[in-house]
């Protein structure tokens, strides 16, 4: 009997001590603002110029999400299924802003918080922060694939997909750096070069409104070239297995001719190959159509504040702040992820106005983004990914489908594609 | 799912009625007593195990997305339908079944040696014991992910064995393999564990009696020790194809699923927690209750394995 009372009482008295500090954490400093974002390297200095800011009014405490995507959405959805109060911010990927909004976890912008979350950004980025014509998210930072070649390989870039194929076909000839390289292992990257190809293609993968499945003659026109690109020899053997990183590695060991990626290569080419950066260029996205630009996907991410916030005022405020035009430049000036207001593609000066511009210590977007004319031309015909709550299924499907690439069979892999993709879209489907 | 062994139909034959000899006043009271303290763990048993199985139940009947909170609705047995009639499902179960089968059978096999080696140590028994249960020991995400890095090009030295660009984990048969090696080498020493507890109840006499007849040592095993200890042999073979069934956490690390080495349970957590679609992630749960309950139906009932915790052994 003894042990039992001892055990009671060492459990209330585990209680008692936890209930203290939470109280303690609620009451002494204010009010605390929980951002939940993914790691990225100097993002703890924009929460502290925005904690500078707020005067004390809040603070906001910067959580880091998991590295990888998957694991950052699931961390999230698990807390907000079980309704978590602690989480006010939310980092969301451009595509999971119509699950979280239909879910009924991020709360819709409007009035003034609207009108400034809306200011001045791109038109592309912006959709990605809607769902039914509701703004749920603010855009926070956009992201772009371009076209990489080396200039003694190839000094005349190709504009479309087929003068690609043929002049890797005639390098393969002449015995030199041929391989078209691109995101083609099975997941994610694999369906934005195919929400890429089927955008420019002038088709379409789901309707405007996400509710049905088209995949229309532009989606079977993707899938014949998806096949073309790998089933000719032009591709690098360890296609598969490439994702962002492999692929960009695969082209700074000489490994290719052509490179399909992020802007993020840039830097790494800059700081890894610095004698070869003359020759390291970039261009938009080639066409499918000729003579009708490429719409390319745009990535990045939004911030949204959860419905289970307990002080969403001032999580709309610190959002706001936290993406503001200054903290975007500082963002994309020292972590290099794309801005997703558009004057800041012209802006000139430096990240401290008051020195000269110095692309080791001072940069501005110019030195940081010599390609900034590419991006913001890419961005201004952008594709976004399919808009609906299913996304997550659709992606999940559709790189399963896809690979590997070389075994698509046009007709029969749409036709694939289009009922599993149904089946999805009305929580039927398995995914695998 | 780990409840499935102790849901287990435990098939102890009632009493008929009518043979029953009338009980005493005294019997009565005890055994009403009896029932009562047994009450509250009863209780707790159905409140922890029988509760998330029938919810789980009610949700695989319903479509119940957490991304369509709106359009939440029973729709009766169509999740079944969907998931029974889904070519990924039935890929996954072949898969699981395979690894199942493979790693089940090489375990037996090497378990039965490893038990055979530290039954007959004289030297360092403990110690022999104590170190080929090591593995089973480690945390099998840990251990997954040493074979992960093993088998990965570049940080792996099982992987640079293979040639300067092998990748056997994108390529479906090797990344099989793996799986099931990475299954054995964890789980052999359980087998051998419960082989043991076997071993020791074959008599010395026995074999000693067999030899003097002129059997040799296969025959001593084959003919004496074998059908002695088929007991322990069915109860371990039980135990390891239903966990291994279940597997999860290696081809979690080692594939995450692709190159469809996914298993049923990589499905349904799939399904659940990146698709946050509850209704289907829950009929394949369902599903794979069933199918434990199944197997575990088939060892007792057909093979005559002896229930856990029954002290009555063989075919009733």
């Amino acid at each position: 009997m003894g042990k039992g009372k001892r055990r009671v009482a060492a459990v209330l008295g585990a209680g008692m001590l936890a209930s203290g500090a939470l109280a303690a954490c609620s009451s002494d400093k204010g009010i605390t603002i929980n951002i939940y974002y993914a790691p990225e390297d100097t993002f703890q200095s924009v929460v502290d110029n925005c904690n500078a800011q707020a005067g004390g009014r809040y603070h906001i405490v910067y959580n880091k999400l998991q590295r990888g995507a998957d694991d950052q959405r699931q961390g999230m959805v698990r807390r907000l299924a079980a309704g978590d109060k602690g989480l006010d911010i939310l980092g969301l990927d451009v595509t999971w802003v119509p699950e979280f909004a239909e879910a009924g976890w991020a709360e819709e912008w409007t009035g003034a918080d609207k009108a400034a979350a809306e200011q001045g950004v791109l038109p592309g980025p912006l959709k990605t922060a809607t769902w039914n014509g509701k703004l749920y998210a603010a855009t926070k930072n956009t992201n772009v694939q371009l076209l990489w070649y080396d200039d003694r390989i190839t000094p005349q870039p190709p504009q479309t997909w087929d003068q690609m194929m043929a002049q890797a076909q005639q390098l393969k000839a002449q015995g030199k750096p041929h391989a078209v390289l691109f995101t083609g292992a099975q997941y994610e990257g694999l369906v934005v070069v195919y929400n890429t190809l089927v955008e420019s293609a002038g088709g379409h993968i789901l309707s405007d409104d996400g509710k049905s499945v088209v995949m229309d003659a532009g989606a079977v026109k993707a899938l014949e070239i998806l096949k073309q690109v790998t089933s000719t020899g032009i591709t690098d053997p360890s296609l598969t297995n490439q994702k962002e990183d492999e692929t960009r590695q695969a082209f700074q060991r000489g490994n290719g001719a052509f490179e399909l990626n992020w802007p993020f290569v840039y830097a790494s080419y800059a700081k890894e190959q610095p004698a070869d950066l003359p020759h390291f260029k970039w261009t938009t996205y080639p066409e499918v159509n000729p003579g009708q630009p490429a719409k390319t996907t745009i990535g990045g991410y939004d911030l949204a504040v959860s419905s289970y916030s307990q002080h969403k005022p001032e999580a709309f405020e610190a959002a706001l702040c936290l993406r503001d035009k200054d903290n975007q430049k500082f963002s994309a000036l020292k972590d290099g992820v794309p801005p997703s207001i558009e004057s800041l593609y012209t802006d000139n000066t430096p990240l401290d106005a008051s020195k000269p511009v110095n692309p080791d210590d001072n940069p501005s977007m110019q030195t940081a983004y010599p390609m900034r004319d590419t991006i913001l031309a890419a961005l201004k015909n952008a594709a976004v990914r399919p808009l609906t709550p299913a996304y997550q299924s659709l992606s999940t499907v559709i790189s399963k489908v896809l690979s590997p690439p070389s075994k698509i069979d046009p007709q029969k892999t749409a036709d694939e594609l289009r009922s599993q993709l149904s089946d999805a879209l009305q929580s039927k489907g398995v995914i695998p | 799912m780990s409840s499935a062994v102790t849901e287990t139909p435990v098939a102890q034959p009632r009493p008929g009625k009518k043979g029953k000899p009338a009980l005493s006043e005294g019997k009565k009271a005890e055994r009403r007593l009896g029932l009562l303290l047994c009450a509250p763990a009863a209780i707790v048993m159905l409140l922890v195990t029988a509760y998330p199985i029938l919810y789980s139940v009610w949700l695989s009947l319903q479509r119940y997305d957490l991304r369509f909170p709106a359009q939440q609705k029973f729709i009766g047995f169509a999740n079944y339908a969907a998931v029974l009639t889904n070519s990924y499902w039935w890929t996954a179960f072949g898969t699981t079944m395979l690894i199942t089968v493979v790693s089940v059978a090489i375990e037996l096999v090497l378990g039965m040696l490893l038990a055979l080696i530290m039954h007959r140590t004289i030297v360092g028994r403990g110690l022999v014991r104590t170190v080929s249960l090591i593995p089973y020991g480690i945390v099998t995400v840990v251990a997954a992910f040493s074979w992960y890095y093993a088998w990965t090009p570049g940080t792996g030295y099982l992987a640079n064995l293979l040639g300067p660009d092998a990748a056997p984990l994108t390529q479906y048969i090797p990344s099989l393999l793996i799986i099931v090696l990475a299954e054995v080498w964890k789980t052999t020493p359980f087998m051998a564990l419960l082989l043991m507890a076997g071993l020791a109840l074959v008599p010395d006499d026995l074999l000693k009696a067999a030899a003097m007849d002129g059997a040799n040592a296969w025959q001593r095993f084959t003919k004496v020790m074998v059908p002695v200890m088929k007991p322990a042999i069915l109860v371990a073979l039980l135990f390891r194809t239903l966990d291994a069934f279940r597997i999860f956490d290696n081809i979690f690390v080692l594939t995450s699923g692709a190159n469809d080495t996914s298993s049923v349970s990589m499905q349904t957590y799939n399904n659940l927690l990146k698709g946050l679609n509850l209704g289907i992630g829950s009929t394949m749960a369902v599903l794979i209750f069933i199918t434990v309950a199944i197997l575990a139906f088939i060892f007792i009932k057909l093979f005559g394995t002896a229930a856990p915790g029954s002290d009555t052994g063989g075919k009733r």
